[in-house]
This record gives C-alpha cells, sequence and structure tokens, in this order.
C-alpha cells in the first residue's frame, strides 16, 4: 500500500502531521506542521543533534536545506492531491543569516503548478518572521492522482 | 596529503552533532577538494514506499563537502567559511540500501569567495546522482569573515 493512498483512504488525506509521523526522516529531524488557513507552516523546535556549529552554535547548513525542501513539498501535497510524493528536480539555496539553536518555522509559495512541475518558493524565519535565515526556489515533479481534479489545475 | 590544519577542520565537520547523527565520514582529502560519504540508514529514508533516503539527506551531504571545499590550502581554526547559495540538480533517485557518496573541488577561489562544484554518487561520479554548484565567503586571519548581524 503506497503512503499517500493509504492516508487517503484513511481520510487523512491531508493531514500532514500524520505523513509527517510516517515518514522516518521526518521524525528524525522532528519536523511538525502547524496549518494558517490553507497555508502550511512547519515548525521544527530545537533539538541537539541538528547542531552543525557547536562554536557559534547554530543549526546545520544541510538541514535547514532539507527544511526547506520539506516545507515546499508540504504545500504541494496540501494544495491537491499527489500518487505519490513530489520528486525535487533542482533547488537553490540562498543562506542569509546562521541559524540560531531555537526553533525554526518555514512557508512556501507556489509560484506555479502545472500537471507535471510545479516551481515553489519557500523561507525559513526564527524570531522574527521578516527577517528569514534562508530561502529557496525549486523545481518539483508532480505525480497528479488519475481522475481526480485537483485544488489547481494548470 | 600533508594538511593538518585542513584535516582538522575536516574532523571537526564530521565531528558535530547533525553529522553524527547522519553517520558523516570523510573518505579523502585533496589538494582543492574532499570526498564524504553517509551510509543507508533506516532513519533516513524520505519516502516509505521505497526506501529510498530523503533528499534533504544529499543536500547535507553537499553541503559538507563543499563547505569543507572552501577551505584553502594551509587553513586553521582561525579561518571560517559561510555558504552564500548553493543549487543542487537531482539527477537520480538515490538507490536504497547503498552507501552515498560526494565529491567537491573548489575550482576558483578569489579572496572573499570561493566557488565550488560537487556531486553525489554511489559507485562512480561518472554516474552522479546530484550535482551541485555553491559559493562560499571565506574569511582568514586577516580578512577576518563579519559574524551575521543578529
Amino acid at each position: 500500500m503506497k503512503l499517500l493512498e493509504e492516508l487517503r483512504d484513511a481520510g487523512q488525506g491531508r493531514d500532514l502531521g500524520e505523513l509527517l509521523r510516517r515518514i522516518p526522516y521526518a521524525r528524525f529531524l522532528g519536523l511538525q506542521v502547524e496549518m494558517q488557513g490553507d497555508e502550511v507552516i512547519t515548525v521544527l523546535p530545537f533539538a541537539e543533534h541538528l547542531v552543525g556549529n557547536p562554536n557559534l552554535p547554530a543549526l546545520h547548513g544541510g538541514m535547514i536545506g532539507a527544511m526547506l525542501e520539506m516545507t515546499s513539498v508540504l504545500q504541494l501535497l496540501y494544495d491537491a492531491s499527489c500518487a505519490r510524493l513530489p520528486k525535487t528536480i533542482d533547488v537553490s539555496f540562498d543562506f542569509l543569516r546562521f541559524a540560531r539553536c531555537t526553533t525554526t518555522y518555514g512557508r512556501a509559495i507556489v509560484t506555479r503548478r502545472g500537471r507535471r512541475v510545479a516551481n515553489v518558493r519557500s523561507e525559513l524565519w526564527q524570531e522574527n518572521r521578516g527577517t528569514p535565515i534562508a530561502l529557496s526556489h525549486g523545481h518539483f515533479l508532480l505525480s497528479p492522482l488519475a481522475g481526480a481534479a485537483g485544488h489547481i489545475e494548470a | 596529503m600533508n594538511d593538518p590544519g585542513r584535516l582538522r577542520i575536516a574532523e571537526h565537520f564530521i565531528q558535530v552533532a547533525y553529522a553524527r547523527a547522519l553517520g558523516l565520514r570523510l573518505v579523502a582529502l585533496t589538494a582543492t577538494g574532499c570526498e564524504m560519504a553517509v551510509p543507508y540508514a533506516d532513519h533516513l529514508i524520505g519516502d516509505p514506499d521505497t526506501g529510498v533516503i530523503h533528499g534533504g539527506v544529499v543536500t547535507a551531504l553537499l553541503d559538507n563537502v563543499s563547505g569543507l571545499a572552501a577551505f584553502p590550502q594551509g587553513s586553521d581554526q582561525r579561518v571560517a567559511v559561510a555558504t552564500l547559495d548553493m543549487r543542487i540538480d537531482y539527477l537520480a533517485a538515490a538507490q536504497p540500501g547503498r552507501e552515498i557518496h560526494a565529491r567537491a573541488d573548489c575550482y576558483r577561489r578569489t579572496q572573499d569567495v570561493a566557488f565550488v562544484r560537487a556531486c553525489a554518487f554511489h559507485e562512480s561520479a561518472e554516474e552522479p546522482i546530484a550535482v551541485c554548484n555553491a559559493t562560499f565567503m571565506v574569511g582568514t586571519p586577516n580578512v577576518p569573515l563579519a559574524r551575521p548581524a543578529p
């Protein structure tokens, strides 16, 4: 049974919290979601194993990249049903500030969603939403659900 | 190669908490680059349907090799680098059960900026899983890297 299909069958097709609990890497990070209307806010509480620079101290940059990718993917999954998890085709990261050892938040803007490819921008922030710590811009390969009307068609 | 300062920096890279949690190890250190690897592990799975490792793990691996490659030869602990940007193309899915390697090379260096190319692969860099281009600000004792503003 495929993960997304299983969640849909259980009436949890848009329950991103449950999805994250079933993805080992998301559990390992400790990633959570909070919904604000139709906007997915990812929340990553600080944990010792996320530290990449003990001297500053700061969270690991590679982990910041992972959170940006996951934020993009979760917004895509919330916006429309997919047969499989969206696959990253390419992604470009800008690291603006070092990530402090505190809670990190993320959100994504789907700039364009086609049938097969979506263009998504994401950003992460910590204390202040107005001062993002990292940005991403990526393309994701979608696998539309056969016969299902997505919330957005292009 | 004989560059104890950079070797110490490499050892530091793989000893930080997140690198230990990934199981990162150093494979090789060259004059202008390095190679590292991440073993396959259940907690790194991104797609439970296929068992494929999460792309974020490949991102972290590429970030690490690229960051290490950004340190100039003869660096010591006073040298600091900060990632400006990084672009990754995911060319193929990583295969479940196999270790992922990544190799980086700093192909151009100015006083302040290091330009690095990297790729991730299983067996051979000729068959990449992902390729990456990254730029780094490099701070040396003479030209210190400004601490990011609070």
